[in-house]
């Protein structure tokens, strides 16, 4: 079809290059964590002995595949959340706080709902949460269109506020009786348990999904051209008779609402809402987006190979003594390949590559009024 | 004279410069004398350019050598240039809006009052007293963006003169300037002259050249073709060596047959993004099967009424009619819809998307509609089929239509937005500078297609700062001068080219200011070589 | 007075008005609230620095985290390894000292690496900026875990005004706010100052500007725009840094992940504010951190009177919601006040546009 860059392969080099080089950086990092840590010792296998780990724990058996796919599960929705923003020209750096929104609400909606049949409880949780996302999103979607507040300081500052209101509410107001922590009553039925012996849960279903139907939104409707023309040229869109405005803030309502659900799903899993919620589902998203190209299909793989670090990370923490923290620095460390593209291909002797498309548009609406 | 026996103050010689596929400069000569006016005459892309950016230290020859006065010299970029005394006014004005005039003119080239800061004063007075000796005073504090365009290029040139340049170069000056500041522009060139400053004036209008220099060097495909004496030579002569072939300077438009208006605007008001009145007051109307032009300097608010009649800007007073419906406060989509067709002025900005495919395109304003959608469910296999016959239709050369519309040139780029643009009924088709910065072949093709259109029962608006074009294809005349439209003329009998240009400079028939009475500058031509 | 506290709601803001009034003036608060600005000033500096060359650069937050974790670490190590004894003036020991240096040189190191990816890769800057925040989120988090420290290097100690001088009338408050500080508070008024000056009176203010407004002007009068583009963004790392070190050698004497909590990102709002001026960014950094320092002073020194009860009934009733509330108040102003202010203060017009020179044919 039309817009997308010709080859297939062009695109998934960089990428699976970036990764590559991501694991020899991660490397000698382990070996000096080696050196400083518990064992004070130098060891030239120990990241060879903690990528051993980290793939059996995601892969090693049945128990851990299903790890990982749950892992990824939310990954993919958060992907989205950023990954369909960049089309519009929209840099989503808040999906922690629609996250955590999604979830809040969902865990409302599941008490609420706690005592209905499971068929009516978990989607109506699930919805609530992508609901409250939505709207997560809307707010900086709304600010960007009509003020001009650029998205990327606006929902970092809504991530800071949303778990201030929300940490508040389930100390103040929500708070469960006979808990040694805060956190709300149980979701009952709204729960999402674990399929037979599996971490598995319905949710999958749901953000699995979701890839194919943003593909389409995307590539084959005449709203995802809209979006992607307003991302890669505000100004011609306008020109075209489109709306700009409204695209971004139906973009962010969007993109919330994937955030949303990723929380609705891990709140629903968990069956409760603990006023000290951390998740870095939220800004894995980002890495998650970016390294997917933006694309929902290089979204699906690049969760499921985030997801695999993260389910496999604890096993490696145990056998090789390796912080799972080590996963951060290798996905930032793939962002710096991801971004200096040019370097990546210049040291594997690339030809040079396709547009960027609505990247320039989010420095370029930096500081200034939008059109329309 | 002295000027004739003087060694060159520049020599050029066998300059060449390759470029993937294209020799941009073939073995070219050329020499300048102290105190001379040196007109380099050619098309757009023929060179002219890149041999002045070679000058200028921004592009490197691969063969040939420059003589400073004799010396043989390597230039290595625009620093070294300055130093050695060449200045350049580029076409696009190298200002910066928000400095102020000096900071403008010392930056690059501080005073300075001690190792860290500026000295103001100092530069204040530098600049006033190098105003007066050229006469052309401006104050140093204001900023360059109140200034008008006329006036930012004498900054330029206070620019250049506050390096010590002896060489001056012109980079199609008088591209953005009414005929009036044209002749003021030019006494400035001759006094500059007079003073033993060599300039260099690159153009492509030919009686520009005949009027104001002292010879008139030619280059066509990257090669010197010619070098002429004004007294010598005629425009039908430098045409004939500009093009290659005998042109034909005026394209035949034919006879219109104007009916009932297709576009009514009454009392129209219009505000800048920083809320000033760009358009106070503006009525005209558009009748179906006629093109009527705007002409104007640029920046006098033919901007903000595009945007207003198209639907980019809100009013803030008046009417704008398309076929007899008020249509004032419809948004974009409507009004096309309703059979408004455009031709936005900045292609890159308003008129494509770069990044997407020249199929993705040409349907850019028509996506929504059958046959390219079903629902809200694009219909690829229709974009494709039309895409293809567009490109041949249009003569859009393109290996493909898949590519994405920048890697095009920038006339197969503004074939895209008029094939777009025309190829459905419309009403009135608003063309915004529909040809600026394109080669002949490409203005042609515009010319004639908008020609067709006109034939066909649409009404054109078209607006354009080259005032050739707008006498070329008008078939009435529009003068806009600060947000309003001073006079209404036919565009038939060939039109008084020097009368639009005195209202488009000051919007009435009498000159307002003593420096553009042509009588003194008659008296100045006598007494320069 | 007392009649017009009894107007209903209007009464209830006169009384939160006089009250602010007087608790600045007389709640020793004022240092605080430059306290808290002094981050948010100095990354609203590394801004200035970026953006009026032409850089955005959102990565100020990661920077500050990193060359805090540096600051904290180093400090540390030269603290256990060179014992000192602390000097009279601000309590400074060579590791305390070591530990500055070595966070404006983390500053750099990071900036170097926006710098290459901005200007020569020519990557995206607001990507290049965010996985500069991410990295260094990872990277901090994995080396804090990795060592973790049980010992501290202590931290800057705040000048001791005169009594006498604090005490003037009217004016003792501001001689307490700029001088019952550490020595990064200190440096940073003067920093602003001075770049302030340098920016609109300098060479190199004037060069900044130009680059940053239209690069291929200055390059056409023979400025190395990448150069001085370069030199601009490692010189705001060493604000960046500084800032970081503010962090955990003046305020808290610890290292904690995420300390920097949005604090870079708070510092670009004030810098828009300030209409990428470093004293209008100043001045917003002290609006936007005074709101928190407000909730410091009515928890030491709460209000009397209605407004008193008022609050005091909130805080029994809700007392984390009333506690985050005065934690939130500076996200939501850099909210309101971004939303507010875009578009009337317009940004350097190349921000954000890499530079390349052109090839003309």
């Amino acid at each position: 079809m039309m817009s997308r860059p010709r080859s297939y392969l062009g695109r998934v080099v960089v990428p699976a290059l970036s990764i590559l080089l991501a694991l020899l950086v991660a490397y000698v990092l382990i070996i000096v964590s080696g050196l400083i840590g518990t064992e004070k010792k130098f060891d030239l296998l120990l990241p060879l002995v903690a990528y051993r780990s980290l793939l059996v724990g995601a892969f090693g058996n049945f128990k851990g595949i299903s790890n990982m796919i749950v892992a990824a599960t939310p990954l993919m929705l958060t992907g989205l959340a950023v990954g369909v923003g960049l089309k519009a020209g929209l840099f989503n750096i808040g999906a922690t706080g629609q996250v955590l929104m999604g979830g809040f609400a969902a865990a409302l909606v599941g008490v609420a709902v706690a005592d209905t049949s499971p068929t009516f409880a978990i989607p109506a949780a699930l919805l609530g949460g992508m609901l409250a996302g939505g709207l997560a999103g809307f707010i900086p979607g709304f600010l960007k269109a009509y003020t001009g507040a650029h998205e990327v300081v606006t929902t970092i500052m809504l991530n800071a506020l949303i778990q201030l209101a929300v940490s508040g509410l389930v100390n103040d107001v929500f708070r469960a009786p006979g808990f040694s922590f805060a956190r709300t009553s149980s979701m009952g039925n709204a729960t999402l348990e674990g399929l037979g012996a599996t971490t598995l849960h319905l949710g999958v279903l749901f953000a699995v999904v979701c890839i194919p139907l943003s593909y389409w939104l995307l590539w084959r409707t005449t709203v995802g051209f809209e979006i992607r023309a307003v991302g890669a040229n505000p100004t011609a869109a306008l020109y075209a008779g489109m709306k700009p405005r409204r695209m971004m803030i139906l973009t962010m309502s969007l993109c919330g609402a994937f955030a949303g659900l990723a929380g609705a799903i891990e709140i629903q899993r968990l069956g409760y809402y603990p006023a000290v919620f951390g998740t870095s589902i939220g800004f894995d998203g980002i890495t998650v987006a970016l390294l997917g190209q933006s694309n929902p299909i290089g979204i699906m793989f690049s969760a499921l190979l985030l997801g695999a670090m993260r389910a496999g990370a604890p096993l490696m923490q145990i056998q090789a003594r390796v912080p799972v923290e080590i996963i951060d620095v290798i996905q930032g460390v793939i962002l710096i390949f991801l971004a200096a593209e040019i370097v990546v291909r210049r040291i594997f002797r690339l030809r040079t590559p396709a547009d960027t498309g609505g990247l320039q548009t989010i420095t370029r609406t930096y500081g200034e009024k939008v059109v329309g | 004279m002295s000027v004739e026996q003087s060694p060159p103050r520049l020599q050029m010689r066998g300059i060449t410069k390759r470029y993937p596929g294209v020799i941009a400069n073939n073995h070219i000569d050329l020499d300048i004398k102290p105190g001379e006016i040196h007109a380099l005459l050619g098309e757009n892309g023929a060179g002219k350019t890149t041999l002045m950016n070679i000058l200028f230290g921004l592009a490197r020859p691969d063969e040939g050598e420059i003589l400073l006065d004799g010396e043989p010299v390597q230039i290595t970029d625009p620093a070294d240039a300055i130093s050695r005394g060449i200045g350049m006014v580029h076409q696009h004005f190298m200002l910066i809006p928000v400095l102020t005039v000096a900071e403008n003119i010392l930056l690059g080239a501080e005073t300075m009052a001690n190792p860290i800061f500026l000295d103001r004063r100092e530069a204040r007075r530098r600049i006033i007293e190098l105003g007066k000796r050229f006469g052309f005073e401006v104050d140093p504090d204001v900023k360059v963006e109140t200034l008008s365009v006329g006036w930012q290029q004498r900054v330029e040139i206070l620019k250049a003169l506050y390096r010590n340049a002896r060489i001056l170069v012109l980079d199609e000056p008088t591209a953005v300037l009414t005929p009036q500041e044209t002749v003021e522009i030019f006494s400035v060139l001759r006094r500059l002259a007079a003073e033993g400053h060599s300039i260099i004036f690159i153009s492509h209008k030919l009686y520009e050249v005949l009027e104001i220099a002292d010879r008139i060097t030619v280059i066509r495909r990257g090669e010197v073709v010619g070098t002429r004496e004004p007294s010598k030579t005629n425009e039908e002569d430098l045409a004939a060596l500009m093009v290659g072939r005998e042109v034909q300077l005026a394209v035949d438009r034919g006879i219109s047959h104007p009916a009932e208006p297709v576009l009514t605007v009454e009392n129209l008001r219009v505000k800048s993004d920083r809320g000033q009145e760009e358009v106070r007051g503006v009525s005209f109307s558009v009748r179906a099967g006629e093109i009527l032009g705007i002409a104007g300097v640029a920046g006098n608010g033919q901007d903000e009424l595009v945007e207003a009649i198209t639907g980019l800007r809100r009013t803030s007073g008046g009417t704008v009619q398309l076929a007899g419906q008020d249509i004032t406060n419809w948004d974009v989509r409507n009004r096309r819809e309703h059979g408004l067709g455009y031709v936005p002025g900045d292609r890159q900005k308003y008129g494509l998307v770069l990044g997407f495919p020249i199929s993705d395109n040409l349907v850019l304003t028509r996506y929504y509609h059958r046959p390219f959608a079903r629902g809200v469910q694009r219909e690829d296999a229709a974009i494709e089929k039309w895409a293809q016959e567009k490109i041949k239709e249009f003569d859009i050369r393109t290996p493909s239509w898949t590519v994405p519309a920048g890697t095009l040139s920038g006339g197969n780029q503004q074939k895209v937005i008029v094939a777009r643009e025309l190829s459905r009924d419309l009403k009135l088709l608003v063309l915004d500078q529909p040809t600026r910065g394109l080669d002949v072949g490409s203005i042609e093709f515009i010319h004639k297609q908008a020609i067709h259109k006109r034939d066909a029962g649409t009404g054109i608006l078209l607006v354009s700062a080259e005032l050739d074009e707008i006498l070329e294809l008008s078939d009435r005349i529009a003068v806009m001068y600060r947000g309003e439209i001073v006079a209404l003329v036919d565009g038939r009998p060939a039109a008084n080219k020097e009368e639009i240009g005195l209202l488009m400079a000051t919007g009435g028939r009498t000159p307002v200011s003593a420096t553009a009475d042509p009588s003194l500058e008659e008296k100045h031509h006598d007494v320069t070589p | 007075m007392d009649l017009l506290f009894d107007i209903p709601v209007l009464g209830f803001i006169l009384q939160f008005l006089v009250y602010l009034v007087n608790v600045i003036v007389n709640g020793h608060i004022a240092p605080i609230i430059l306290g808290l600005a002094t981050p948010i000033a100095l990354g609203a500096l590394c801004g200035v620095m970026n953006e009026r060359s032409g850089i955005v650069n959102i990565g100020i937050e990661g920077m500050m985290l990193f060359s805090a974790y540096i600051a904290f670490m180093t400090a540390l190590l030269v603290h256990q390894s060179f014992p000192a004894e602390r000097s009279v003036l601000f309590g400074m020991t060579p590791a305390l000292i070591m530990g500055v240096i070595a966070a404006m040189a983390a500053g750099v190191l990071i900036s170097l690496l926006h710098a290459w990816l901005s200007i020569s890769v020519r990557a995206d800057q607001i990507i290049s900026g965010t996985i500069i925040n991410i990295t260094a989120l990872g990277l901090t988090s994995y080396l804090n875990r990795l060592i973790k420290p049980f010992d501290s290097a202590g931290t800057f100690k705040s000048f001791q005004p005169p009594a006498a001088l604090v005490n003037l009338p009217g004016v003792g408050w501001l001689i307490e706010m700029f001088t019952a500080v550490g020595p990064i508070v200190m440096s940073t008024i003067i920093f602003v100052i001075i770049v302030q000056v340098l920016l609109f009176r300098s060479r190199w203010g004037l060069r900044t500007r130009a680059i940053g407004e239209h690069p291929k002007a200055a390059d056409t009068v023979g400025i190395n725009v990448i150069q001085l583009r370069y030199r601009n963004v490692l010189l705001g790392g060493i604000f960046a840094g500084l800032a970081g070190a503010y962090l955990t050698l003046e305020a808290t004497g610890s290292f904690q992940n995420n300390m920097t909590a949005g604090r870079g990102f708070i510092a670009l709002a004030a810098m828009i504010f300030g209409r990428w001026t470093p004293l209008g960014a100043f001045g917003g950094a002290l609006l936007f951190m005074g709101s928190q320092a407000i909730g410091v002073a009515i928890r030491l020194a709460p209000p009397a009177g209605d407004l008193g009860t008022f609050l005091g009934g909130i805080q029994q009733a809700y007392p984390s919601m009333y506690n985050n509330f005065f934690t939130g108040l500076p996200y939501l102003l850099t909210i309101i006040v971004l939303a507010g202010v875009v578009g009337r203060s317009v940004p350097p017009a190349a921000d954000g546009r890499p530079y390349e020179k052109e090839s003309s044919t």
